[in-house]
């Protein structure tokens, strides 16, 4: 018989409740998944009510505002707060998104934080992202080429042919897309998800690169691309606007028509 | 104290940081065959190199004739003459290749109609020495530092650079004035580690987040700044320290430069391009010192914009919106999002906001940090080097033109590897570290993650930024700054009263965030002080009781020095006022105007 159990550490306890300031008008509760590795206990949900009268739009402001003013030991990634270096990337409201890009005011009751889904957690909102590393660094993306470049100039590349890369190369790495793909929650260990596919497309679709034919050939096995299912769960959800369900979809037809 | 097992690592080269320069060094180091370490407390696209929009200055002549020689002069001019002429130099020169190299690994610059790097005007930029605007800004759209930031991890990837990623480091293991090696925490399992090296590289960045308003991202707490402090070496130029013109009203995120470049202009509360009065030339794309100070103007005058006039117009809707759309889409979205403002249709509003620091650990043109003395000002500090914001070497002065960051990150990432090649040996034998060196960091380190005061970081952290903010602003004046220095003095006090709550190892943000903040209240000190003692105006220094530039007195770097017990010392370097090679003569002083 098949065990189903779930781990201990999956059942989210209630945890502590810190009431707004004496005096706040404007009251907004965040209900925000809590974790510590060195104390043995399971995972709990804590209440802090803040005063958005005193708290700047974003929830990362808020976040920023709970661990600077109530709980110093709050622990989240967070870097730029402005959408281009993708540490704050968490789930919110049931969504994966950059907390710093979320408006508190677009949360219609409670804010709900927790970790990017179905990574390991290390601490708090902080996943565990080396298995999506490697697996970007496993692409090897980067520029390969048959013939080397002019000594003292650029390669020569059309506005037409660099705007085949546009949609593409703005990927943050904040891997929102690939943690809301349920297709990589189950097969995550070989499927390579889209944020990773996205980056596959990257290459393929870039004129100076020559290896299309070795690129389509490491990516064509039962799982690395053909997981995808078309859920599209990873453009809806992706907070830079960008399409990696279409990405994937091109790689799909660059393998049946070859190139 | 806890007894911290310790994990011992040997490497030849150890980099401390992963932006740009961080990343280009590692590259080098390792192609050039030394083992090589790169520590960094973010992953290394998470660096904030990611975030430079408008692009990298170098003289390709892609969109009419350029020449480096006018880079260099435009780069020592909006250096207000304190920059070091012969790295200027340097800098300007090995731009073209540097640029180029980029674009062989693969960064995805925008391109011209003949399939070249597009170049795009930018602030302080000219041809013929300051006759004409020049296009010398090589772009990609306006996200160019994500666009090289990640092709240079990529290019890591390929060349199987070792990354050691989310460790904090603590502190440079020295032996006497020697640097060994860093000592570091990994933040994922708690682990304290112990990394010898023949050469240490601090890459680790600018120190904005000392201030309550910037375009610096959380990270930006210059450690390997403070790191050398404690080493009992110096900074240098800390006083200098630049507001970038156009960062959004409320939020602070960047509006890059480049929206000036594509025809982007300012305006006053009453409609007035104000700019023109105060660089008839350039004016939108003078130095951002000078558009700085003209808007602060500006709003003390009351003719800021707004309820409380207090900020400007940035206006692009007269531009082509299919111009917006593919050369700055980046800050279309920023302003949407943080500003609410449909950029096509409506000025953005901006406020200058502190951006960059000239400052950081003196060096000279090969990347290699110095200690200096009165009787020998280029003498080397033996086992470190220092690249990118962190360093001084000096390319920027009193005030870095735009595109010059994150040329200077790649071009001196270089120079370090390729210095390296010279004058160390892969694999050479090292002498450990003394004993004394990591129990120190280790007290620090401990002492810190068990206060139990009565502060929380965040209460200090709001007092160091809103006190410099207020006192070492665009404009200052003696008794502003000394008050300054009297208010630092208490916040760096308070310092022994501060109180963790998190004890853990994993993870422990709330310690990562303090052993942070004491960094930054260091620079801060420093900064006052410098400030307070220079007196005369100089590109982003600008006293309001010495409004004139003080060549006979003042062309000089200043450097400083906090000792054990944290007094600071201040003395000072000369200028570099020569050129490396007999293609270009020295620019001698003049007044700057734009």
């Amino acid at each position: 018989m098949a065990d189903f159990t779930l781990p201990a550490n999956s059942k989210v306890g209630t945890g502590k409740s810190f009431p707004a300031p004496a005096g706040a008008k404007r009251v907004k509760t965040f209900k925000i998944y809590r974790w510590n590795p060195e104390d043995g206990k399971n995972p709990r949900l804590d209440s802090y009510a803040i005063d958005l009268d005193q708290t700047a739009p974003m929830v990362l402001d808020a976040l920023i505002k709970i661990k600077n003013e109530v709980d110093t030991s709050l622990t989240f990634r967070r870097s730029c707060r402005e959408g281009i270096c993708g540490s704050c990337a968490m789930n919110i409201d049931g969504t994966n998104t950059l907390a710093c890009l979320k408006y508190i005011d677009d949360s219609p009751g409670d804010v709900m934080i927790y970790p990017l889904p179905h990574l390991p957690v290390v601490k708090d909102l902080v996943p565990d992202i080396g298995h999506i590393y490697a697996q970007y660094g496993s692409i090897e993306p980067w520029l390969k080429n048959d013939v080397p470049p002019p000594t003292d100039s650029e390669r020569l590349q059309s506005i037409g042919e660099r705007a085949k890369l546009d949609g593409l190369w703005e990927c943050i790495l904040c891997f929102c897309c690939s943690t809301a793909c349920p297709s990589y929650w189950w097969n995550g260990d070989k499927y390579l998800g889209p944020a990773v596919l996205l980056q596959s497309y990257r290459w393929l679709a870039d004129s100076r690169d020559d290896k299309t034919a070795d690129r389509l050939a490491a990516l064509d096995d039962p799982f690395k691309l053909y997981r995808c299912h078309t859920i599209m769960n990873c453009t809806s959800t992706c907070p830079k606007g960008l399409n990696p369900a279409k990405a994937i979809g091109e790689i799909k037809q660059m393998m049946v028509s070859g190139s | 104290m806890t007894a911290y097992p310790i994990t011992d690592h040997v490497y030849d080269v150890v980099v401390v940081g992963a932006g740009g320069a961080g990343l280009r060094a590692s590259l080098g180091m390792s192609a050039a065959g030394f083992k090589t370490a790169c520590i960094t407390k973010v992953f290394p696209t998470r660096s904030h190199t990611v975030a430079a929009q408008g692009g990298i200055g170098a003289a390709l002549g892609n969109m009419g004739e350029d020449d480096w020689r006018w880079h260099m002069y435009d780069t020592v001019k909006g250096a207000d003459w304190l920059g070091d002429q012969d790295a200027i130099e340097y800098m300007c020169r090995e731009a073209i290749p540097a640029v180029i190299e980029l674009e062989h690994m693969g960064v995805p610059f925008s391109r011209t109609e003949t399939g070249k790097i597009y170049q795009r005007p930018f602030g302080g930029h000219t041809l013929h020495y300051g006759k004409e605007i020049a296009h010398r800004s090589a772009s990609a759209a306006d996200r160019t530092g994500h666009a090289i930031l990640h092709t240079l991890y990529q290019q890591c990837l390929k060349h199987q650079s070792e990354f050691f990623i989310e460790y904090f480091v603590l502190d440079l293991l020295m032996d006497g004035e020697t640097c060994r090696g860093v000592l570091a925490w990994c933040l994922e399992d708690g682990s304290i580690h112990r990394f010898r090296a023949q050469t240490v590289v601090i890459a680790t960045g600018g120190y904005g987040r000392a201030y309550f308003s910037c375009t610096s991202a959380h990270i930006c707490t210059g450690d390997g700044n403070a790191m050398v402090l404690r080493a009992g070496h110096p900074l240098q130029d800390m006083e200098f320290i630049q507001f970038h013109p156009t960062g959004i009203y409320g939020a602070g995120c960047l509006i890059t430069e480049g929206v000036r470049g594509e025809g982007g202009y300012l305006t006053n509360s009453e409609g007035e391009r104000f700019m023109e009065r105060y660089a008839p030339h350039a004016k939108d794309l003078a130095s951002r010192d000078v558009v700085s100070r003209a808007m602060t103007i500006e709003i003390r005058e009351g003719r800021g914009c707004g309820p409380k006039k207090d900020y400007l117009l940035l206006h692009l809707e007269h531009l082509d919106p299919q111009v917006v759309h593919l050369r700055l889409p980046g800050i279309s979205e920023t302003a949407r999002i943080f500003a609410g403002v449909n950029v096509n249709r409506e000025p953005i509003p901006v406020l200058p906001t502190v951006h960059y620091n000239m400052g950081g650990v003196p060096t000279n043109m090969h990347g290699q940090a110095l200690a200096p003395t009165e009787s020998d000002p280029d003498r080397l500090a033996p086992g470190l080097m220092a690249i990118g914001e962190a360093a001084c070497v000096s390319v920027h002065g009193a005030n870095r033109l735009g595109t010059n960051s994150l040329l200077d990150l790649v071009v001196f990432g270089r120079a370090a590897a390729l210095k390296a090649q010279e004058i160390l040996k892969p694999g050479a034998a090292q002498k450990p570290p003394p004993q004394a060196a990591e129990e120190k960091a280790l007290a620090r380190f401990d002492r810190m993650r068990n206060a139990k005061g009565r502060l929380k970081s965040g209460e200090i952290r709001s007092a160091m930024q809103h006190t410099m903010q207020e006192h070492c602003a665009v404009f200052r004046d003696a008794q502003t700054l000394k008050q300054g220095v009297d208010k630092m003095a208490d916040i760096a006090a308070s310092m022994r009263e501060i109180a963790l709550s998190d004890r853990s190892l994993i993870w422990n943000s709330d310690l990562v965030e303090a052993l942070e903040l004491e960094n930054l209240v260091a620079q801060s000190v420093v900064v006052l002080d410098s400030a307070v003692n220079r007196t005369e105006s100089r590109g982003a220094h600008a006293r309001e009781d010495f409004p004139k530039r003080d060549d006979e007195n003042w062309m000089k770097h200043t450097l400083s020095w906090i000792d054990d017990k944290g007094k600071t010392r201040l003395g000072y370097r000369p200028v570099h006022n020569f050129t490396l090679s007999n293609d270009v003569q020295p620019f001698p002083p003049k007044e700057r105007v734009y």
